[in-house]
């Protein structure tokens, strides 16, 4: 059953250093005032886990959290490279970046495979790619009934899955809708859940489309309003645009970065 | 009225679309371009996001895939494990419509790493995304590029996502599906891979641009269509239509 925590004690208890810590949302519902509590908590040498880094990993990269990162698609939706992952792999600032990268298809099957405790997923994938040549998780496998080859992934199990959602029940009960992504898959695939919600509520009314996840299958809920700025939580929240555009000059230089860093996110530490 | 090359390269994607149902919709200028087609050539297009939305009729043009408003409009709004295995690789797509940074004379495509010379660090790029399974599994591929030989180029340095391999017969000795890029539109043409040989041969140029400009301005020795086109100067509609996209204003 899901324990209703305080964010920095529900950090503290379940992600640690050294960890693959998976921080899904695609574009919508993205985890990140967890990401700050984790920079707060100087949790590092982590192997992070997303199909789309965004800007929640440019900051985890840039603040030297993440030796590995595990994706898909790495850059600033809508307006250009992400500055921090781009510095940590092509110069290693602050520190190295190994990568395993995948195409969408291939994570969100990644992450099914998990899910379901299978050892790998099966796609047509990845077919006269040059991807497969640097990954170790992406291989082939003969259909028994076809004879059909097709791309195998390996199935991604992090250690922790961090989601954020619109609310949850007193009993630890999580129900997140509009844009779901990946979400449920990545939390099932862990072996911890960390939750954080808009609202915690008496009764969890049906909406439409939403997924919920039942309280035994999450270990932590924090309450954390506002928690995915400058993503968003639809019916509370809407994307801060302003702040995606914002974010390339601030992370374009190492210093300009750190300092708002500190003033934004280790700040409230003091 | 007047107009800037990269208006004559998005009105002319989006008349691409003609006759397309569903579209696969990749961020920026793909996505500018199958909204104008909504709102012009094709109303009834299907916009499809990686998000997950089915449908997404967008009043003002998302920044991201992921803008709520993508969701809101939606006829449907699914997870991403199954907008790619149930919509996507069953074959359901018409039309995947994809930016690029590198493209070369097989429509191949890299948006995974530059090669900066001998000492020099690979120069990252935001990576693959939705785009091989996109390109492998719609029926056809539409891309959308700027005209210049750094991203027109003689040899990729990655190959992220597969158009049409290394010539004729490459995609179906690789088993891809669908039938691969038709066109790569451009701020200065169109280019259509020949029948014969599949390789990108200029068959449009813009009004004002000569074919000897798109020449210079690709990286191998670029074919010329006997019948080189002229492209339609755009249309009064086109232009306010595109113009109230960009500037985010709500659909008229």
């Amino acid at each position: 059953m899901a324990e209703i925590r305080s964010l920095r004690d529900a950090v503290a208890g379940l992600v640690h250093s050294g960890d693959t810590v998976a921080m899904e949302g695609f574009t919508h519902l993205i985890p990140f005032a967890a990401a700050h509590e984790m920079i707060r908590q100087r949790v590092t040498d982590l192997t992070l886990v997303r199909m789309t880094p965004d800007v929640i990993y440019d900051q985890l990269i840039g603040m030297g959290a993440a030796r590995k990162l595990v994706f898909s698609w790495g850059g600033n939706p809508g307006v250009g490279s992400l500055h921090r992952f781009r510095d940590a792999v092509e110069n290693g600032w602050p520190r190295p970046l190994e990568l395993d990268e995948h195409s969408h298809a291939g994570m969100a099957n990644r992450y099914v495979a998990g899910a379901s405790r299978l050892p790998f997923a099966v796609l047509r994938g990845y077919r006269g790619s040059d991807l497969p040549s640097r990954s170790a998780t992406i291989s082939t496998v003969v259909c028994p009934f076809t004879g059909e080859e097709l791309a195998a992934v390996a199935a991604i199990n992090p250690d922790v899955t961090v989601i954020h959602a619109q609310r949850a029940d007193r009993d630890g009960n999580v129900q997140l809708w509009g844009l779901v992504g990946v979400q449920k898959e990545a939390a099932l695939a862990a072996s911890r859940v960390l939750v954080t919600v808009e609202e915690i509520v008496d009764d969890l009314t049906p909406a439409p489309g939403a997924v919920v996840l039942p309280s035994w299958t999450v270990d932590a809920v924090a309450l954390a309003p506002n928690g995915a700025h400058p993503s968003y939580a639809a019916g509370y929240t809407v994307r801060d645009n302003g702040f995606y555009q914002s974010w390339d000059a601030v992370s374009r230089d190492r210093d300009a970065f750190l300092r708002w860093m500190d003033e934004n996110v280790l700040e409230e530490a003091r | 009225m007047t107009w800037t090359s990269d208006e004559l390269m998005t009105v002319n994607a989006a008349r691409a679309l003609a006759g397309a149902r569903t579209c696969f919709v990749g961020i920026g200028l793909p996505s500018a371009a199958a909204n104008l087609a909504r709102r012009t050539i094709e109303p009834g297009l299907v916009l499809i996001y990686e998000s997950g939305t089915l449908g997404s009729k967008p009043s003002r043009l998302p920044l991201s895939i992921g803008d709520g408003e993508l969701a809101d409009t939606a006829d449907a709004v699914v997870s991403v494990p199954e907008i790619f295995n149930y919509w996507l690789q069953a074959g359901r797509i018409d039309v995947g419509f994809l930016g690029a940074a590198q493209v070369d004379r097989y429509a191949n495509v890299n948006t995974t790493v530059i090669d900066r010379g001998p000492g020099r660090p690979e120069g990252r790029l935001p990576g693959a995304g939705g785009a091989p399974e996109i390109a492998a599994s719609c029926g056809k591929v539409l891309l959308v590029l700027r005209h210049s030989p750094r991203n027109l180029v003689g040899e990729l340095d990655f190959v992220t996502t597969v158009g049409h391999g290394d010539g004729p017969g490459s995609r179906a000795r690789l088993g891809l599906p669908g039938a691969g890029p038709v066109a790569v539109i451009t701020d200065l043409g169109i280019m259509r891979p020949d029948p014969e040989t599949a390789e990108l041969t200029l068959t449009d140029v813009h009004p004002g641009t000569t074919a000897g400009q798109a020449v210079a301005a690709t990286g191998w020795p670029l074919a010329v269509a006997g019948d080189l086109r002229v492209t339609e100067p755009p249309t009064e509609a086109e232009l306010t239509a595109l113009r109230r996209l960009a500037q985010g204003a709500p659909d008229a």
